[in-house]
């Protein structure tokens, strides 16, 4: 924002409140009302607002308070967002980002505890990414503002809460690069965001039982970085891909056959995917960490790979 | 329409049993809700809880109004106090509170997702004015098939700009659907001042786009909600929706975890002053309905109540694994598993 007079964030709650997650604490005062917009509740209406800006010369930050209000303006984003440079001919940028919390929270039920990534990732025009890192986070968000293409960013609501190393300093994460998060020779397991830490433990669980796990993240999920997931699974030959969405259409199924398609020559065992249970998420918490991919499961589904059980 | 001030001034002897039910029903709600932030700060109770306690005039007077056996109450997730004041038991949905399977929707909703068909009590949405079509949808179901009843919706002031409001408003006028659409401005959304959002600053004139009547009510008054909403449903059940706007007041944050910052003490202080509670017991004993060993009764049974509640939820089962399964679909499992 200082950087770029054409940026402003606009959203629920974005700015007396401070962000409802306190994602935009500070900016308000910081950047004054003009480029920090508290919205009415109508997902719908400032979304295509935010559209209308960014064809007219603005870049918007949209919030979102939560991935699950988007649903309601998905219209906007899907028939115009994604579309307009297409429909244009090419005449028209829609340089704006679509960003705020997604997938299962805790004791919220159904309608506020849902992975919505791959409603996005479905769409061409769209750009997605969901970091699994503070750093990843900043550098991302930084170069989804600076693209000229709609970004959607999916930040896990639960890794709000988290710490990580984040330099002061000016970087970039590019978009459509995934990254190594641990190298390995046995099994590649694929996935992004919030699972990270899911597979990072359940790695470290297969380390003591002598499987050397390589950790793929995944970062952006539209482009899709098929060359850094193709060249890991070159080198290991087995393949689990995690995902925190429904596994009907949902990315883990999408990379798990991509996988399955690229490198079908160099597979040693079918790739395994690792997804929420196809179920609506329920309140009670002892039922929503049964739906949730947890350690067991990726430990299972990597043992499957490696036929050790 | 317009403004609505109370008509009888005087309590008048005869309205001791309905005001009694007034009393008994606000102080259940009160009460239950109290414990409520009690068990959530005992971790008993997660995720996001949406207390009612100031606006307890509102889901009791207007549900008063209506005939259960025939029509229908729609709302939002701040449903404890619509879900108690539809005759629902305190301890199924203390139950669905702490998640147990004995809760109404088996666990599986929790504080934002209270339902009971048999008492006519259809939600519980979570999604910010989602619910106005749906309970609009009540209402073109109850015209159809000709029941002669009319549904409830209620909705905050912040839902009201929701696209899901003006476009069911619309289509309730043109269809002549017998409903009354009921706005509880409790004058924040989450931390955003009503008139800071709100092209006007009336909500009830909201409704004059589509030709439906607004009545705005006090909606710290019991009495006068009731008489407001008396009207709105007999004009509904002759095909002409209404908006009622009701000023009320959230004493408590937006949800649990809401500390309530933006707004300051002697605005709180305010509206205590003006208590639903108080207020009508006020009126009661001043008309020499009511007296102080009647009302402390009263409060104990209530207290017990509750009490038997939060026996009743902590006893009960957690939901074994496999109920995740159920309910997805009306016949056989569908569900996809590798
Ligand atoms: C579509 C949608 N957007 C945002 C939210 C998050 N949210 C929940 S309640 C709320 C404020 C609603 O205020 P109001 O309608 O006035 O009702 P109140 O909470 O005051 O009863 C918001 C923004 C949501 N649940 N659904």
């Amino acid at each position: 924002m200082a950087r770029d007079e054409r940026v402003f964030l606009m959203g629920e709650e974005v700015g007396e409140y401070d962000g409802a997650y306190k994602v935009s604490r500070g900016l308000l005062v910081k950047y004054g009302p003009k480029r920090v917009i508290d919205t009415p509740i109508s997902e719908l209406g400032f979304t295509g607002i935010g559209i209308g800006a960014a064809i007219a010369g603005l870049r918007p930050v949209v919030e979102w308070m939560t991935h699950n209000f988007a649903i309601l303006a998905m219209d906007q984003v899907i028939n115009n967002a994604a579309k307009m440079r297409h429909m244009s001919g090419g005449q028209l940028k829609v340089p704006i980002v679509f960003r705020g919390p997604n997938g299962p929270a805790e004791y919220l039920s159904s309608q506020h505890s849902q992975s919505l990534a791959a409603f996005w990732m479905h769409v061409p025009g769209l750009k997605v990414v969901a970091p699994a890192t503070p750093y990843d986070a900043k550098g991302l968000l930084k170069s989804a503002i600076r693209d000229d293409d709609p970004v959607v960013m999916l930040e896990a609501e639960l890794m709000y809460a988290w710490e990580g190393e984040v330099p002061e300093e000016e970087y970039l994460v590019p978009i459509g690069k995934a990254d190594i998060k641990r190298p390995g020779k046995d099994v590649s397991v694929i996935t992004y965001s919030k699972p990270l830490k899911v597979v990072m433990e359940a790695a470290k669980v297969l380390e003591e039982r002598g499987v050397d796990v390589e950790v793929v993240d995944l970062r952006s999920l539209r482009p899709l970085d098929t060359e850094t997931i193709f060249s890991s699974v070159r080198k290991t030959h087995r393949a689990v891909v995690v995902d925190e969405a429904w596994p009907m259409c949902g990315p883990a199924s999408f990379v798990a056959w991509a996988v399955g398609k690229a490198c079908f020559d160099d597979l040693d065992a079918q790739v395994e995917i690792v997804t929420s249970e196809d179920v609506p998420m329920p309140y009670n918490h002892t039922l929503e960490l049964a739906v949730q991919s947890s350690v067991e499961k990726v430990v299972a589904a990597v043992s499957r790979v490696l036929y050790l059980e | 329409m317009g403004v609505k001030r109370p008509r009888t001034q005087r309590g008048e002897r005869s309205d001791r049993d309905l005001y009694m039910k007034f009393l008994r029903e606000m102080l259940l709600i009160r009460l239950f809700e109290e414990k409520a932030a009690q068990m959530y700060g005992l971790r008993k109770i997660g995720g996001f809880c949406h207390l009612y306690i100031g606006q307890e005039a509102v889901a009791v007077g207007s549900i008063a109004a209506i005939d259960l056996s025939k029509d229908y109450v729609v709302t939002a997730y701040r449903d404890h106090g619509h879900a108690l004041a539809c005759g629902m038991d305190p301890k199924v949905v203390m139950a669905e509170l702490f998640g147990k399977v004995t809760g109404c929707s088996r666990g599986k909703g929790g504080s934002m997702h209270m339902f009971d068909v048999e008492k006519h009590f259809l939600g519980g949405n979570g999604i910010v004015g989602a619910q106005i079509p749906v309970g609009t949808g009540v209402a073109f179901a109850q015209k159809y098939q000709g029941t002669g009843g009319v549904t409830l919706v209620y909705f905050g002031d912040g839902a009201i700009h929701q696209g899901a409001f003006h476009e069911a408003l619309n289509m309730a006028k043109i269809w002549e659907l017998p409903v009354v659409y009921v706005c509880e401005n409790n004058q924040w959304g989450m931390g955003t001042f009503w008139k800071k959002v709100s092209a006007v600053a009336d909500l009830y004139k909201l409704g004059a786009a589509y030709d439906i009547p607004g009545v705005q009510v006090d909606g710290m008054d019991v009495r006068a909600v009731y008489e407001a909403t008396g009207e709105a449903v007999s004009r509904a059940r002759e095909g002409q929706p209404v908006l009622i706007e009701a000023r009320t007041y959230r004493y408590k944050g937006h949800s649990m975890s809401d500390p309530a910052k933006y707004r300051t003490r002697e605005e709180l202080e305010e509206y205590k002053r003006q208590d639903p509670i108080g207020r009508l017991k006020t009126f009661m004993e001043e008309e020499g309905l009511l007296d102080e060993e009647t009302f402390r009764s009263l409060y104990d049974e209530i207290q017990r109540e509750v009490e038997e509640a939060v026996a009743f939820a902590e006893q009960s089962e957690e939901p074994a694994l496999h109920t995740m399964y159920e309910d997805v679909y009306a016949g056989e499992d569908a569900i996809w598993r590798s």
